[in-house]
């Protein structure tokens, strides 16, 4: 019987009466008296020396307040780069200076070359066009490869090459690993690309500075994942601003998706110019300023190399990578083909010896950083194409070749630094089984073929890193950051609970699925709950949401903090029961004397903690409100088998999705319902991936792909309806709630499934066609059978 | 956007007269002009509104027997009213865009800007259209003069289009996945005098006459018809959503399914 409040119940989610009736509050929807607006002039060309800017016909242009450029920003830092990658000698990488405004050379197109603030946006807009700006162009600096060949130009003057570092991670001697292969029965080898794309989040960057000359307070609104760590990065880095002097605010956010976790240069000039200009400063991205600015994903050119012994066990795996980092390194860029990826190439797989190597390289495109899954579903991408492809050249099946190979003892060491805590893959695999009907799938196939279509099946395993991160690990690697996160549980005097926290809410659910965990510990009504986030003056410093870490390491911070409320609020019980602390407990809502009849309620308590005539003032303080910062024991590791079945039309290459289930062991999970849209809404990136998405640049480093004329986001009539079974649940064994995240999971697990599913239905249509790199349009497809 | 003039005139005459100064443009259903206005890449100095003008608007079946479309009538309300005349066009109309392009957008301005991935010069051409304006009859085979180029003078406005009725018709889009405009298209009509065979969305000459699929197509009107037949790919569009080897593919294919579905 499923339960209608609490853990594990499905409340339909509170927000969405306000994002569904025009009623949210954006960051666009905040208009401070007296804002000005800026607008940026962006670099058209990839890249060039800037010889000279002439505002002076702009600085006279009406309503202009003032015009900057790099030169005013030369007494201000450059916006950093969150984690230090360690090369394979040892060596910090190559980091450049990312100013706020160009300074010297721009080096993709978009670069803000200089900004107009003015007192409406068209005439900023205007005065913009107005400045002269002499460019000497230089070669743009677009494909990987010739940006590291020898005498390739430089993007950055003063770097040794356009290479930002040579990284390793596992077996890092190359005999050893020569060795494994030279020793196997069977290599299978595949080159592929997983393709740059744009995150493309409905709302688009806003940010809005202001300062108040009377306190020297500055406020920042902005679309942000994490409103401190914007703070943080900005104060201490950037500006050189004393922390408690700002305010970051960052209200509902319309979509996120990784692009808003990094800090911006146009979210430190809005609070500089602000006091520059003494006007509060607006700046709302268009959708063509969003594509040449925000930080895209992906972008890994790939060899991979499987090693199989003659039974097809899993011998030995070995990666080369090289990773796109753009122009600048953004915020975690440096991690996410890294820390975030190489240590996700066990997959699900007892490989005793893996080697990953990835070069990351400058080029003169928008730099590159994490986008949903970062990292992971690269990795995931390139183990299950070359499984799948193994499984054809040793003529098994699929699923069976990766039973065979699937690690079941847990806790398991991965070769790559990992130690997976739980998981049952068999078990998610037989979920997989039954929710995709595969033993179905042939009499599907021969109907299909009766229409003219061939029909493929697509299976996929992965397995994911979340809950980021214990800090001491982290901090290991090379993360400028703790990684922990926090919330504060403040109890009115009514009964009712406010909880703030670190994380941040941009359509995931959380203002419904936390109240619904901390109700239920106390046993009062969910309705009773509010949770305040997104703004650095209530809420405690945490580090706001990606990585899928929301509930498993903020959630964990609020079940602390919960659990300290409580023993507090029994201690009050207890007194004024004229009992023993041990013998209380609370049930429903209700503190009980265990073995009496006698029972205070939660409300009467939480008002004699504001209202302490009679309370153990010589025991405790007043009040009812607690703090808990909570640092993970290690990642959690979601896993999952994902099963999708193509058509694809012989004569025009045209693939359409028939059918796609998930099999996710999420472990513990709180609200299925929002789970199951999270899933959805993953699997529908991935697809869009899959099937439709590419950013493109030109030899020129022009942006080919630059608007939605030429790049397609999956639509509703794209994707088919899921079958998502989630019963499959090992829970996490280190932290409270037992819970792993489910937030990216769709989108790592499924272009894999997808492009091995067109695969198989073109080999059943007798072509051999091996790989084509995504996306899978229908030119690819037919160009792919007719090559 | 920079600004403008804007005037809503009520008749033909007017439009034209408003029409007579520098630099000013026609507007129809403003579906490609206004984003290009408000990307900054357009900049006329007047937009004359031709949206008031009722005697450019509606569909009709004239004494002829060809059926008449005003060049003001959005693709919306073709879907709707010309169904009963001539289902392919109707089909092809409830296609364009999304709604609210169909309810903004005209036939008179898809015709005028001419993109080689419209759909509705495709029908124009296939279908031996008139295009009427306000001062001349052009023939479809006339009217289209290569990408976003057409036989309008400067001022020029499409006042009606008219459509001989086939006796069988289809359209086939397959649809470019990021715009949805034609990746390549083709109408494909039988007259009692012979079939026309119209492409659009795969030259980089805009849209074009298949004349080899219509002398086949005209003396068997079936899929099989054109299986002998091929498209060279030169002078056809590459672009990231396709190579000109493909579009080539694509006007067979969907050639042969036009007449299977019209059939």
């Amino acid at each position: 019987m499923p339960k209608d409040s609490g853990i594990g119940a499905s409340p339909k989610r509170r927000e969405d009466v306000r994002f569904l009736t025009g009623a949210g509050n954006y960051t666009d929807d905040i208009n401070v008296a007296g804002q000005a607006y800026v607008h940026f002039l962006r670099s058209d060309v990839a890249h060039a020396r800037i010889k000279g800017i002439d505002t002076s016909a702009a600085a006279g242009m009406p309503g202009v307040v003032k015009i900057f450029t790099g030169a005013d920003f030369e007494g201000v830092g450059g916006l950093p780069c969150g984690w230090q990658v360690t090369d394979r000698h040892g060596e910090p990488m190559q980091e450049p200076p990312h100013p706020i405004l160009a300074q010297g050379k721009v080096r993709h197109v978009g670069d803000p070359i200089a900004a107009v603030v003015a007192d409406t946006y068209e005439q900023a807009r205007d005065a913009a066009e107005a400045i002269e700006v002499d460019l000497e162009e230089l070669p743009a600096i677009v494909d990987m490869k010739a940006a590291l060949a020898d005498g390739a130009p430089k993007l950055h003057d003063d770097l040794t090459s356009n290479l930002c570092y040579d990284w390793v991670l596992g077996e890092t001697d190359d005999a050893v690993v020569q060795k494994a292969f030279d020793e196997a029965d069977h290599v299978t080898t595949l080159e592929l690309t997983n393709q740059r794309l744009v995150a493309n989040p409905m709302e688009p960057r806003v940010a809005v500075g202001e300062y108040k000359r009377g306190t020297d307070e500055y406020t920042l609104y902005t679309t942000s994942q994490n409103p401190h760590v914007i703070r943080l990065l900005m104060c201490a880095f950037v500006l050189g601003l004393p922390e408690h002097k700002v305010r970051v605010v960052a209200p509902d956010v319309g979509g996120g998706f990784g692009t808003k976790i990094f800090h911006y240069a146009e979210e430190a000039f809005c609070t500089f110019a602000a006091k520059a200009c003494n006007r509060p400063v607006k700046w709302t991205a268009s959708r063509t300023e969003a594509f040449m600015s925000d930080a895209q994903g992906r972008d890994h050119v790939t060899k991979i190399e499987l090693a199989m012994d003659k039974d097809n066990n899993f011998t030995a795996l070995r990666t080369n990578t090289l990773a796109n980092m753009g122009a600048y390194l953004s915020t975690f860029s440096s991690s996410v083909p890294t820390w975030l990826h190489g240590t996700l190439m066990a997959g699900n797989y007892k490989t005793p010896c893996i080697q990953v190597n990835v070069k990351a390289v400058f080029t003169s495109t928008v730099p590159v950083d994490a986008y949903r899954g970062a990292g992971r579903p690269e990795a995931t991408f390139q183990i299950e194409r070359v499984i799948d492809k193994a499984a054809r050249e040793r003529g098994v099946d699929p699923i069976k070749l990766r039973r065979q190979n699937f690690i079941t003892e847990f806790p398991y060491d991965t070769p790559v630094a990992l130690t997976y805590d739980t998981g049952d893959y068999n078990g998610t695999m037989d979920k997989l089984e039954a929710a995709a009907d595969i033993a179905g799938f042939a009499a599907r196939r021969a109907e299909s073929e009766k229409n003219g279509k061939l029909r493929g099946l697509g299976i996929n395993c992965y397995i994911e890193a979340c809950g980021i991160a214990p800090s001491n690990i982290v901090g290991m690697l090379g993360a400028r950051a703790g990684l922990y996160d926090a919330a504060t549980v403040r109890v009115n005097a009514t009964g009712s609970i406010s909880v703030m926290v670190g994380a941040h809410s941009h359509g995931q659910g959380h203002e419904t699925a936390f109240p619904q965990v901390v109700a239920e510990m106390i046993g009062i009504d969910e309705s009773q709950v509010e949770i305040v986030h997104g703004d650095t003056s209530k809420i405690p410093f945490g580090m706001g949401t990606y990585g899928s870490r929301s509930l498993a390491v903020c959630g964990s911070a609020m079940v602390r903090a919960t659990e300290k409320v409580i023993n507090k609020a029994k201690k009050i019980a207890a007194h004024l029961m004229e009992a023993s602390e041990a013998d209380i407990e609370l049930k429903d809502g209700m503190f009980s004397v265990a073995g009496t009849d006698k029972s205070v309620a939660w409300g009467d308590v939480t008002l004699t903690a504001y209202v302490p005539h009679n309370f153990p003032l010589e025991e405790i303080e007043p009040g009812l409100e607690e703090t808990a910062f909570y640092d993970p024991a290690n990642f959690t590791y979601p896993a999952g088998a994902y099963a999708c079945e193509v058509e694809v039309d012989p004569e025009t290459g045209k693939v359409t999705i028939e059918r796609f289930a998930a099999a996710d062991d999420f472990g513990n999970i709180i609200n299925p319902m929002i789970v199951d849209g999270q899933v959805h809404g993953g699997i529908g990136q991935g697809i869009g991936q899959a099937l439709l998405e590419g950013c493109v640049y030109d030899e020129n480093g022009q942006l080919l792909s630059g608007s939605y004329m030429d790049y397609a986001m999956p639509r509703a009539d794209d994707v088919p309806f899921y079958t998502v079974d989630h019963s499959s649940q090992t829970p996490c064994t280190h932290n409270p709630l037992g819970v792993k995240g489910c937030g990216e999971a769709g989108a790592i697990g499924s272009p894999p499934a997808v492009v091995n599913a067109v695969i198989d239905a073109l080999q059943s249509g007798g072509k051999n066609v091996t790989h084509i790199d995504m996306p899978l349009s229908p030119g690819r497809v037919w160009a792919a059978m007719n090559g | 956007m920079y600004n403008f003039e804007f005037e809503k005139p009520g008749s033909i005459a007017d439009a034209v007269a408003a029409l007579g100064s520098e630099d000013a443009m026609p507007l129809g259903g403003g579906q490609t002009l206004i984003p290009a206005m408000k990307q900054r890449l357009n900049a006329p100095s007047k937009l004359v509104s031709l949206s008031g003008i009722a005697e450019m608007k509606g569909v009709c079946v004239r004494d002829d027997g060809a059926l008449s479309i005003g060049g003001a009538t959005p693709h919306a309300v073709v879907a709707a009213e010309a169904g009963a005349h001539y289902p392919a066009l109707a089909g092809l109309a409830s296609h364009i865009g999304d709604p609210a392009v169909r309810n903004r957008g005209t036939i008179g301005g898809s015709l005028a800007n001419n993109d080689p991935a419209a759909c509705y010069p495709s029908a124009a051409l296939g279908s031996g259209a008139t295009i009427v304006t306000n001062n001349r009859e052009i023939a479809a085979d006339d009217y289209f003069q290569g990408m976003f180029t057409t036989a309008l003078e400067e001022g020029e406005i499409i006042v009606e289009v008219r459509f001989p009725i086939p006796e069988k018709a289809n359209y086939q889009k397959f649809v470019q996945p990021a715009s949805r405009f034609a990746l390549t298209g083709v109408f494909v009509a039988k007259y009692a005098d012979g079939v026309r065979v119209a492409v659009t969305g795969a030259s980089e000459e805009g849209v074009f006459r298949w004349s080899e699929a219509e002398a086949a197509l005209s003396s068997d009107f079936s899929a099989s018809a054109v299986d002998g037949l091929s498209v060279s790919p030169d002078g056809m569009i590459g672009d990231i959503h396709g190579t000109p080897a493909y579009r080539a593919s694509l006007i067979k294919t969907l050639t042969k399914r036009a007449v299977a579905a019209a059939a």
